[in-house]
């Protein structure tokens, strides 16, 4: 059984249909991507499945439990980690901060543990804290971490997002777009540290990405969506060579 | 001397308005929207204190149990913080939450909307005839060299302090409030990290309207006669105090509070007391013209994005 299961997936924003009859099939432990033009619904799909809008038709499993009609907390700490394309930090608040902040599902002590700081909440902090610090050190910003967000360079901020979402423990980490802004050195990086994430923690990805490069190196399997609709899905040689693919990031000309 | 007696009175009326103040701005930090029933809601708490300690005095006077005053006042305090942040979580859920999407215009008119329903309600409860707040504990003076301090100021005082100072640590500290905090910078990203958003929004409003609650019994302590429309003033002024401490600050929250207090104390020291309000806000709107954030927020753009 896959691990994360999209099934006849359509969405309508009004009268326009974003997204239409859209399959997916995650096995555990797969790097899979999403490639398509501007506009095509690939962020859509990401808010579709993430409980940001309710599709309008289609089925989503995540594990055996039915995604649809969830609140997008309760998505996410069923296990699907998410990072964006303009990152959205906390701008003041330190990077060590970000990563504790997405454990919070995972913390069980309540509002009396709170005020009264009983034995359970320091231990539950101190035990997300260590987490966190793991985490960062794996992006190799371990040594930021009491520092605020909006002072780091780009690539660090992208780590610190990275470390966020990993921190939910999710099955599936959704990507949308890590390498976007990045100059050539930051793109090799980040390619590293997903190859990083998918080999230590053996976790499935999923990933929207607009440079060739990084999806045709990373991903075992590969789709390519325009107009809210897939026209080819394959291994990244099959994508490469596939007509309709050319077609559609090239024109016309180029096929004939 | 006038100055030390001053700045005494300057600090009880900073305590009011410090925690009034708590309320508007973790509100207006997370959601995005001025609850301006909140001044409201530091009447209904100062009422509901007025029935619990009437409720705690009789029963004492009964004989079922023989409290001291001051643990009466405590007992009060506690009771109802608890009761009145379940009118905050209540104003929240019929208020607010069906237009969080909404224009924030609409959001704002529903607070005001609000205040009236809480303030009209309470009169046709229980009329339009003043209550006395039941006095709990004896006035002590202190002379302190010729500065008259009440053993009342200074607890109102100290409760005031202590409140703010839980909340800083409850916000620096706990998931809860780090999750407030993050809520304060984006919105929008923190159910994905598995924060429940309709959860904070009722735990901010709870605690807003908890420490009004205790705001309205200590001015009840200090001013005994409540009526309903004894928040109206206070809430606007603590409002002001709010955005001068900077949005989502609460340390900036309190130290407004304290300034304003501060402000409206001294300024009948130099120019006639009937000219005291006029002077003291416009010297307030100085201070915003020339840091419009307040004192401790920064700039930030309101719009929501993902």
């Amino acid at each position: 059984m896959s691990l994360l299961r999209v099934e006849k997936m359509t969405h309508y924003f009004g009268g326009l249909r974003a997204v239409h009859n859209y399959e997916l099939a995650i096995e555990p432990g797969q790097v899979r991507g999403l490639i398509g033009p501007n506009g095509a619904g690939k962020t859509t799909i990401f808010n579709l499945i993430t409980g940001i809008y309710q599709p309008t038709e289609g089925k989503i499993m995540l594990d055996g439990t039915e995604l649809n009609g969830r609140a997008p907390h309760v998505i996410a700490s069923l296990g699907i980690g998410r990072t964006f394309q303009n990152m959205l930090l906390w701008r003041h608040m330190t990077v060590l901060e970000h990563v504790k902040m997405a454990r919070y599902s995972k913390l069980t002590y309540g509002l009396a543990g709170a005020f009264f700081g009983t034995a359970r909440r320091y231990q539950q902090e101190a035990e997300s804290e260590e987490i966190a610090l793991r985490l960062l050190k794996m992006m190799g910003v371990e040594q930021v971490a009491d520092q605020i967000v909006l002072n780091l360079p780009y690539g660090a901020q992208r780590r610190v997002e990275m470390a966020r979402a990993l921190a939910m423990e999710p099955k599936v980490l959704f990507l949308d777009e890590p390498t976007a802004g990045m100059n050539p050195e930051e793109l090799l990086q980040m390619m590293d540290i997903i190859r990083q994430i998918h080999g230590e923690l053996g976790m499935a990805i999923f990933l929207i990405e607009h440079r060739m490069r990084v999806v045709m190196e990373l991903c075992q399997k590969i789709q390519t969506l325009v107009f809210g609709e897939v026209i080819a899905e394959g291994t990244p040689e099959e994508i490469q060579n596939n007509p309709k693919v050319i077609d559609a990031y090239l024109g016309k000309e180029v096929v004939q | 001397m006038v100055f030390f007696q001053n700045l005494i009175n300057a600090l009880q009326w900073g305590s009011f308005y410090a925690l009034i103040a708590l309320g508007y701005s973790m509100v207006y930090s997370i959601l995005m929207l001025f609850n301006f029933a909140h001044g409201d809601i530091f009447m209904v708490g100062a009422y509901i204190g007025f029935g619990v300690s009437t409720a705690l005095v009789s029963l004492a006077a009964m004989g079922a149990f023989a409290l001291p005053g001051w643990l009466i006042l405590v007992l009060t305090i506690i009771i109802s913080m608890f009761l009145t942040s379940f009118v905050g979580m209540i104003v929240e859920r019929v208020g607010y939450r069906p237009l969080r999407d909404a224009p924030r215009a609409s959001a704002a008119i529903t607070g005001l909307m609000i205040g009236i329903i809480l303030e009209t309600g309470n009169l046709a409860l229980l009329g339009a005839e003043r209550v006395k707040f039941p006095s709990l504990i004896e006035t002590t003076t202190y002379d302190l060299g010729g500065v008259f301090v009440t053993n009342k100021k200074i607890m109102i005082v100290l409760v005031s302090i202590t409140l703010s100072f839980a909340l800083h640590q409850f916000i620096r500290r706990t998931r809860w409030g780090m999750a407030m905090r993050a809520m304060a910078f984006d919105f929008a990203v923190v159910p994905l990290m598995g924060v429940p958003l309709n959860r904070m929004a009722a735990l901010t409003f709870a605690l807003g309207s908890a420490l009004a609650a205790a705001a309205g019994i200590l001015f009840g302590v200090a001013y005994p006669v409540l009526d309903p429309y004894m928040g109206i003033l206070i809430g606007w002024k603590a409002f002001v105090a709010a955005i001068l401490g900077g949005r989502g600050s609460v340390v900036g929250a309190t130290l407004a509070g304290f300034l304003l207090g501060f402000i409206e104390m001294f300024v009948p020291m130099i120019f006639p007391s009937t000219l005291r309000d006029f002077i003291a806000y416009t010297i307030v709107l100085l201070i915003l013209v020339f840091r419009p954030h307040g004192f401790f927020g920064e700039a930030y753009s309101a719009r929501l994005r993902l």
